[in-house]
């Protein structure tokens, strides 16, 4: 089971001994893409012509790393925005892996969450923002629904798998945000695609300079999206149905009516994301608006085992790396992508974990069998890829 | 009774008109750009043996895409840092081909095996979710190849060089009605010709010979397979990482012979629609290569309305759409045909399950 079904059931060990047992394989796990990250640095060194070879390049770089995610008040307020769409995303992929779906579609909600947010925002730019706010979220929310609607639909009526599906979802997200922003949305006679401000409906900032409404929203999701799956009825069947869609079905569950709402909900949680960028940050959208959202929610829900709570901390690792890479450009000249290889880096080994705990004598977590990266998927029947 | 009232009141219905135009627009675009269609088709359908090869043993591969990712960087990054050694050689006789292109290949199909073996492993062996095994490829190779072209960008380096497509005799192409066709499968380059064959070889592979039979076999009753003496491991394990020559194949296709560069991301989704493309061939080579065709139609179709609309009230309707929104046609179609042909198409029965084997009595 889950590492936050354990937490509900499993009261025998300590604390504290639980706490470690669940938190040592992630840990092992960070601090060893960290060492392989530095070997890229170095080898990468030898490929760019002309470049003189510093063996200190990798120290350099995490430094700046470090010092862009956390080195200053701005440095942690930026790390907050960058992980605030990270939770919304990470628990949209974690809440349908719990269901046995894998949503790889975040990154269209998330395009689709912010094209309703700013349609709606500048249709209600003008409203108070008690009451602007409210609608354009909840537009963005609607139009992430929807785009997690349709594949979960098809899913349980025609059995087309998920990960497909959501995967065309997300490119045909791209044209309709590029076709919408160039076409109806675009500011007449503007030089570049570009939308109109969504005025009173942006999110306020509460910690200055940048921080927005997004960032208390986000933990309130998470323990709202924790609550939802272990105190809810609802929640239960979610839970049931991803660990054997076969008896959930006998217990008078109807799984093909979880698996559509929970995609919904997940493109819910997916829009959230795209809402809170659009409304808290970006304030108007470009045709060249774009995300590493979807593929880093994926990478947080894993390395967080899909627990609600620990998709936070998840989050905030993933968001603190992206807040940090820019000055990591900068300072040691190593293109931002490092970020994805790093996070490519810890998935595997989240794969490799069996692999990991024999050789690093980690022990399995008590009454948890299986590899920690797997979701409690089950095939389910007529799922084809 | 005279029909003719009816057939004009017919015709002025703009949906019949439309249908008309439709047709019309078809045979004027499709003939001339048949070799596009053909070069589009190549690499989903590679891709798509790939998946064939991979799910017919039991293996779903989701990775597809950045196995074809990272052979496309790869092919690629080669030619760059080879070409100078051989002196920028001049393009050879036939294809333009030079022994850095053939060494761009090579290089490119064995990373795609090295990266199938991965999967192999992760999946097999370590019995991981082969959904999330495929997709840390997907993502690892994004990452890799956005990093790795980044840095290798800073120094602008030359160029890797590309196949030619094979120019046939102009009395072939251009003979009435039929001329299109011979283009459509001759005018291509060699990764693109040699796919057909391919293609080919592979439907007889899977359905004529001992190792065909054995690796379906596996796919269907990995239990009763390995009972008649077939070792279950040892065959998903070839399979997988026979498939990644051919996603190998449609990478180098990408930046060595559709086009000489490389670009982040420039698998735009191939990977994916080639596995719609085997579902909807049934699992089977000529079925996908066929299924890949239609596929590629719609990818040539949905950058045609762009460049030379249809007139007509279907070009009305067309320009009505903006532009960029046809971008999404093969994307959308991929959907439809999931949703559609899925219930009726039968994949392996033990795809995407992993084997363990019993323990020893």
């Amino acid at each position: 089971m889950s590492g936050a079904a354990r937490t509900a059931t499993g009261r025998s060990r300590g604390g504290w001994a639980r706490f470690w047992g669940a938190a040592a394989l992630p840990l092992a796990v960070v601090v060893l893409s960290v060492a392989v990250g530095a070997a890229i640095i170095l080898v990468s060194e030898l490929l760019v012509p002309g470049h003189e070879f510093n063996p200190w390049l990798p120290l350099i770089a995490y430094e700046a790393l470090i010092e862009g995610a956390i080195g200053s008040p701005n440095a942690i307020v930026s790390t907050l925005v960058n992980t605030t769409p990270l939770v919304f995303g990470g628990l949209a992929v974690g809440f349908a892996f719990k269901a046995g779906l894998f949503n790889i579609g975040v990154q269209g909600q998330f395009l689709m969450g912010a094209l309703g947010a700013v349609i709606v925002g500048v249709w209600v730019s003008a409203l108070p923002p008690i009451v602007a706010i409210p609608l354009a979220t909840l537009a963005g929310i609607a139009a992430g629904a929807a785009w997690g609607f349709i594949p979960g639909f098809l899913k349980a009526v025609s059995g087309a798998h998920e990960v497909v599906s959501t995967i065309m979802m997300n490119y045909i997200a791209v044209a309709i945000l590029a076709a919408a922003v160039s076409g109806p949305l675009k500011v007449p006679k503007s030089p570049s695609p570009v939308t109109y401000d969504v005025g009173n409906a942006a999110f306020p900032i509460i910690i200055p300079p940048i921080g927005h409404l997004g960032i208390p929203l986000a933990v309130l999701a998470a323990f709202f999206v924790y609550w939802l799956l272990l105190r809810t009825t609802w929640g239960f069947q979610v839970r049931t149905v991803g660990a054997n869609s076969d008896a959930a079905r006998y217990a008078g569950m109807r799984p093909r009516l979880v698996t559509i709402a929970t995609m919904s909900f997940s493109g819910a949680l997916g829009g959230m994301a795209g809402s809170c960028v659009l409304l808290g940050v970006t304030h108007t959208m470009t045709s060249s608006f774009g995300t590493t959202v979807g593929f880093d929610s994926i990478a947080v829900a894993l390395l967080a085992r899909s627990n609600p709570l620990l998709t936070l901390l998840s989050a905030l690792l993933f968001g603190s790396m992206r807040a940090g890479a820019g000055l990591m450009q900068i300072r040691a000249e190593i293109p931002v992508e490092l970020v994805d290889v790093l996070q490519a880096v810890i998935l595997l080994f989240l794969v490799l974990a069996p692999v990991l705990r024999r050789l690093l004598r980690i022990r399995p977590p008590a009454g948890a069998a299986e590899a920690s990266a797997t979701p409690n998927a089950t095939p389910q029947p007529g799922a084809v890829i | 009774m005279d029909i003719t009232p009816i057939a004009n009141a017919l015709y002025g219905l703009p949906l019949i008109g439309i249908l008309f135009q439709a047709v019309g627009f078809l045979v004027a675009v499709i003939p001339p750009n048949s070799p596009n269609i053909m070069n589009a088709a190549a690499p989903l359908a590679l891709a798509a043996l790939c998946g064939v090869f991979c799910e017919r043993s039991g293996i779903v591969n989701i990775g597809i895409e950045g196995t074809m990712l990272a052979s496309a960087f790869t092919a690629w990054v080669v030619g760059v840092a080879i070409n100078p050694m051989f002196g920028s050689p001049t393009p050879g006789p036939v294809f333009g081909a030079t022994l850095p292109l053939v060494i761009c290949v090579v290089a490119a199909v064995v990373v795609a095996m090295l990266i199938s073996a991965l999967h192999a492993y992760l999946t097999i062996s370590l019995r991981a979710d082969q959904i999330i095994s495929g997709t840390i490829i997907n993502i690892a190779a994004f990452g890799v190849t956005a990093y790795l072209d980044q840095l290798i960008s800073k120094s602008s380096p030359a160029g890797a060089g590309n196949f030619a497509a094979y120019v046939p005799p102009t009395w072939l192409t251009e003979l009435p009605v039929v001329g299109w066709i011979f283009a459509m499968f001759l005018n291509l380059g060699p990764i693109a010709m040699s796919t057909i064959v391919i293609m080919l070889g592979a439907q007889i592979w899977l359905f004529r010979s001992r190792w065909g039979l054995r690796t379906r076999a596996v796919g269907e009753h990995p239990r009763a397979a390995e009972t008649v003496g077939i070792d279950v491991i040892r065959l998903r394990y070839h399979n997988v990482i026979i498939g990644g020559i051919f996603a190998g194949l449609a990478g180098a296709w990408l930046s060595i012979e559709a086009t000489n560069s490389f670009q982040i991301g420039m698998t735009t989704g191939r990977g994916f629609i080639a596995l719609a493309a085997m579902i909807m061939g049934r699992w089977t080579p000529l079925g996908a290569l066929g299924a890949s065709i239609v596929f590629a139609l719609f990818i040539q179709i949905s950058q045609l309305i762009k460049i030379a609309p249809p007139g007509g009230d279907l070009g009305a309707i067309m320009g009505s759409v903006p532009s960029q929104a046809w971008d999404a046609l093969p994307y959308l179609l991929t959907m439809v045909i999931l949703a559609g042909v899925v219930g009726r198409s039968i994949p392996p029965a033990a795809d995407g399950q992993p084997y363990e084997r019993e323990a020893a009595a």
